[in-house]
Order: C-alpha cells, then sequence, then structure tokens
C-alpha cells in the first residue's frame, strides 16, 4: 500500500462516526485506532472550550460538549494552526440556539477576544501627532485589532460577570440598537458596547471616508452643541482606548 | 543544504508553559535552558512574542514544533515553513526541532501526531521533506522520536533504524524523547535497550523526558504527570552514552506548579551525574 494510500486510510478511520478496522496494521490495531479516533475529538473539544470559555461556562458542560463535538464532524480542521480552529462556531450556535441570541453573541466575543490576543501589533498615535493633525482632511487607521459586530442582548454585562466568577445577570434584550468593539490596546485584549452613531461612524472611517465628512454623516438631524458633543466623547473615548495608530491626509 | 555542524547545548530545562510566564520573566535564572512550541509563537503580535522576546533575553530557546508534518505524502506547506522560518530568525534560537510523524494530508490536519509505515517508500519521502524544511529554514532540523499506538504490516525496518538512516541521507540531528522509546517499546513490543543500542548518538541534541498514562491495553503519551522510574532508569541507560545534550522535562497537560517541575529538573542532573559515576566506575 502506498504511503498515501495509507495515509488516506488512516484520516477516514479518525474522521470516522466510529473508530474503525483495516488491512494496513500490524496485529490487532482497534485499540491503537481508537487512540487516535478519541485523542482528536478530545484536542479539538479542549481547542473550542479554550477558546470559548464564556460560552462553554454559559450554556454548561453538556450542552458545549453535544455542540462541539457535532461541529468538530462539520468542521474537521485544514490549518496548521489551532489558533483558527472554530471560525465558524458562533454562527454555527446562531444555527443551532436561533431563540438563544446571547449565546452567538457571548461567542463571538469570545472570538474576537482570542484573535485580538495575538493580533498584529501597531502603537497608538502619540498626543503630539494626535494634536497637529488637520482633523477635517485626516483619514484614520484603526488597530489592525479592531472588530465590531451588532449585538441584541446585554451580552458584554453576561461576558463580564463570568469573567470575573460572579453571578451572570439574567438576559436582557437591548432597548436599541449596539454594537460591542474588541481590540487591543497594549497587550491586553478590551472590548466595549458603542451605540449606532460610532458604529457608523467607524464603519465610515473602516472604507476610507475622512474625519470630517464621517462627522457631517453621524450629526445629521443634531443641533451644533449636541453634533460637537457626540463627535467629542467619541474621539476622546478612542483616544483614550488606544484604537487611532495611523492618521494621513486625505487625497 | 548541508547541516553537518549543529553546537551541543549542556544544560537541563523545561517546557515553558503560559502557567509560568510569569516566573520566567520575573525572576532569575531557573533553568539553563527553555523550549517553547513554535506554533503558540507563529503569531502577528501581541504578549505571546512579547512574552518570548522577554525569555529569550534570559535564556537559550530551542523551537519545538508540532505541525509540520515531515511525513506527509502530499509534501509539506511552505506557508508554514515561511513562518516557522520567521520566527527562528526572531528568536535565534538552539535549534527547531519537529516529530517523526504526519499531522493531515489533502487539506485534513489532525493536529495529532500520526505514525508513519518504516518502509523506504516513507524515507524516501521523509528525506526529501527534511532536505526542503532545512533548505527553507537555512537550519538543521531536528527530529523527535514519537510514540506510536500502531504499527503497519508494511513495516520494513525499526524506528531506531528509520531514524539513523535519515541522519544519514539529510544530516538532520535527533530529539530523543526517552518516554517516547518507553511507551512505544511497550505498546508494541520491543527492548527499549534495542532502540538505545540503535541510535547514531552523534546526531543526538537534546532528550525529553516525560510521563504516561495507562490506557486500554497500551500506554498513552500523555505527558501530564511526573516521569516514572522506569523513565528516569532508561535516561540513566541513554545518559551515559549521549555526551553533553540539552535534556528537559516536558509536560502539557495538567500543569504543576512550577517548583515541581523544577524537582524533577534536579533529579535529572542527579540522573545525569549518576549515570556518568557509573560509566566511569
Amino acid at each position: 500500500m502506498s504511503l498515501l494510500a495509507l495515509q488516506r486510510g488512516l484520516k477516514q478511520h479518525i474522521l470516522g462516526a466510529v473508530p474503525g478496522e483495516g488491512g494496513a496494521y500490524r496485529g490487532d490495531a482497534a485499540a491503537g485506532l481508537a487512540v487516535y479516533h478519541n485523542a482528536y475529538r478530545v484536542q479539538l473539544v479542549a481547542c473550542l472550550r479554550d477558546t470559548y470559555e464564556k460560552t462553554w461556562a454559559w450554556i454548561g458542560d453538556e450542552a458545549f460538549e453535544t455542540a462541539a463535538r457535532d461541529y468538530i464532524a462539520e468542521y474537521p480542521p485544514s490549518s496548521w494552526t489551532l489558533n483558527v480552529y472554530g471560525a465558524e462556531f458562533p454562527a454555527y450556535l446562531l444555527a443551532r440556539f436561533p431563540e438563544d441570541a446571547e449565546i452567538a453573541e457571548l461567542a463571538w466575543l469570545d472570538w474576537a477576544l482570542r484573535r485580538a490576543f495575538d493580533g498584529e501589533d501597531a502603537p497608538p498615535l502619540s498626543p503630539e501627532v494626535l494634536g497637529a493633525l488637520d482633523w477635517e482632511q485626516t483619514v484614520l487607521t484603526f488597530a489592525p485589532t479592531l472588530e465590531l459586530a451588532s449585538v441584541t442582548t446585554n451580552v458584554a454585562a453576561i461576558w463580564s460577570a463570568l469573567a470575573e466568577e460572579t453571578n451572570p445577570p439574567p438576559v436582557e434584550a437591548l432597548p436599541e440598537p449596539a454594537a460591542v468593539r474588541v481590540w487591543r490596546a497594549g497587550l491586553s485584549p478590551q472590548y466595549r458596547t458603542i451605540g449606532p452613531a460610532e458604529f457608523r461612524a467607524i464603519d465610515l472611517l473602516q472604507r476610507g471616508e475622512s474625519f470630517g465628512n464621517t462627522c457631517a454623516v453621524v450629526s445629521e438631524g443634531l443641533d451644533e452643541a449636541a453634533a460637537t458633543q457626540l463627535i467629542g466623547e467619541m474621539l476622546s473615548t478612542w483616544i483614550q482606548d488606544e484604537l487611532i495608530v495611523g492618521a494621513r491626509a486625505e487625497p | 543544504m548541508s547541516s553537518e555542524i549543529l553546537p551541543r547545548f549542556d544544560g537541563f530545562g523545561v517546557g515553558l508553559r503560559p502557567q509560568h510566564y510569569p516566573a520566567f520573566l520575573e525572576q532569575g535564572a531557573l533553568v539553563d535552558f527553555v523550549e517553547v512550541i513554535s506554533e503558540n509563537f507563529m503569531v502577528r503580535g501581541g504578549r505571546p512574542l512579547y512574552v518570548l522576546d522577554a525569555v529569550r533575553e534570559r535564556y537559550p530557546v530551542a523551537l519545538h514544533g508540532v505541525s509540520m508534518s515531515i511525513g506527509s505524502a502530499d509534501g509539506l506547506k511552505m506557508d508554514y515553513l515561511r513562518r516557522l522560518k520567521s520566527l527562528a530568525d526572531r528568536t535565534r534560537p538552539l535549534w527547531v526541532s519537529d516529530h517523526l510523524c504526519w499531522t493531515g494530508v489533502e487539506g485534513f490536519n489532525s493536529h495529532d501526531l500520526l505514525p508513519l509505515p518504516y518502509t523506504e517508500e516513507t524515507l524516501e519521502l521523509v528525506s526529501a521533506n527534511i532536505r526542503t524544511a532545512q533548505d527553507v529554514l537555512e537550519r538543521p532540523l531536528v527530529l523527535e522520536n514519537p510514540s506510536s499506538y500502531l504499527t503497519f504490516a508494511d513495516d520494513e525496518m525499526t524506528e531506531w533504524d528509520f531514524l539513523g538512516e535519515l541522519t544519514r541521507r539529510t544530516g538532520c540531528f535527533l530529539l530523543l524523547d526517552v518516554n517516547n522509546i518507553y511507551v512505544s517499546g511497550s505498546n508494541h513490543g520491543f527492548d527499549p535497550s534495542d532502540y538505545v543500542d540503535g541510535v547514531p548518538f552523534d546526531r543526538v541534541r537534546q532528550i525529553h523526558l516525560a510521563g504516561h498514562s495507562q490506557g486500554k491495553g497500551l500506554l498513552i503519551d500523555t505527558h501530564d504527570q511526573a516521569v516514572p522510574d522506569p523513565v528516569w532508569d532508561l535516561y540513566e541507560t541513554v545518559a551515559a552514552r549521549v555526551g553533553p545534550v540539552a535534556a528537559m522535562i516536558e509536560r502539557d497537560d495538567d500543569i504543576p506548579p512550577l517548583e515541581e517541575l523544577l524537582a524533577e529538573v534536579q533529579i535529572a542532573r542527579a540522573r545525569h551525574q549518576a549515570s556518568h559515576r557509573a560509566h566511569a566506575a
């Protein structure tokens, strides 16, 4: 048997619903095949538990284990790094628990924070550089670890309570649309719940819109004082959060 | 590339695990060297690389990988090798090691160290893959003997003969995992002393010491407990013959307080000295 044929055979044994038998092995291979069959699943479940730790805590051992094993059967890993394994798990959980939106939202937050943990480094712009900008014409670059997602529940409060190992609050639907942004400041992954105006502003800026035009869009319908307050608070938070890592004049 | 020269490192260390990062960053010289899992640091930034750079300022570091899949019949992943090269250039390690195994094929990655049949076909393929890896990495490769739970009807040679032939054909070096010899010997019915007799010790640069568990009819290389006495005894036999190498305690699961691992490092030093006294006598 060629090496490739043998490796295809062992791959099928590992992926199979139950450990198989085969003629390629010496002696009684059942116990050995079972070791590889089992170790594959145990390691991937452990990987998902590690990445989705708060989701696991929220839905409990049994529900998580069942969902994880079903996911593993549907999504065998292909990358050399386990870092990217489980990318589809939030969407998978949404399909599995459509009435419990907080589960997939928690999973997204787990995933985004994990990715921010070892994402690309980018130091924030210094106060001197920020102070010298002609903001109206400036196009901003945010930290490369920045991720945004719309949320419908108090998922940030639940995640926070689980992280502090206190009793999480009951699930609540948010009274108005909101989003969570995730990024890394220094070496620490961070998250913050934001409103629709900031969500829209970040989206526009990430598409290359100038700061001036972005402010005009998100201030529509506001009087001057309210617009100034909105933009001032937003910008101040971004600077405090070390989100702004680049700036260039609009071409 | 020619891989004839890889300086020896004579010392004792541990596998660096996240639970022990603070101790390695804050305390003085705890060991002679550390080994890190390469893939944990093949990332774009953040705390892992910060920790690695800081540890590297204090300790010699060996890079130990689990994802090269040197035995995959459909070849090596070049993106993986380039990322590993980049990490190695940054880290300036003692050496870069991985396992004699395959982890996946045709787009599937099991993330497990799967066994190879020891045949001439495998020897040719693994030799070609090692040469490719050494060319990309611009370093000799150090290969570790795996634990295994299967052997193949097509096997034409022993694992130790296979490893010896690989070193001759490619100039690669060896990481001898004493626990893996013991586990595979128990699982496949060979005498570990035959393995030790067959290893080309002049190519060995590193030794792993670890524990294992009893499974259903098989020993399992769990790396989740202290080094047991039979593995220490086998280490003494190896230490008497191998010359100066880097020896370390490897724990991958149920990570204990660092003090427990450092106590095992002291046992390794004592066993090493005992083996040399016995050898001299």
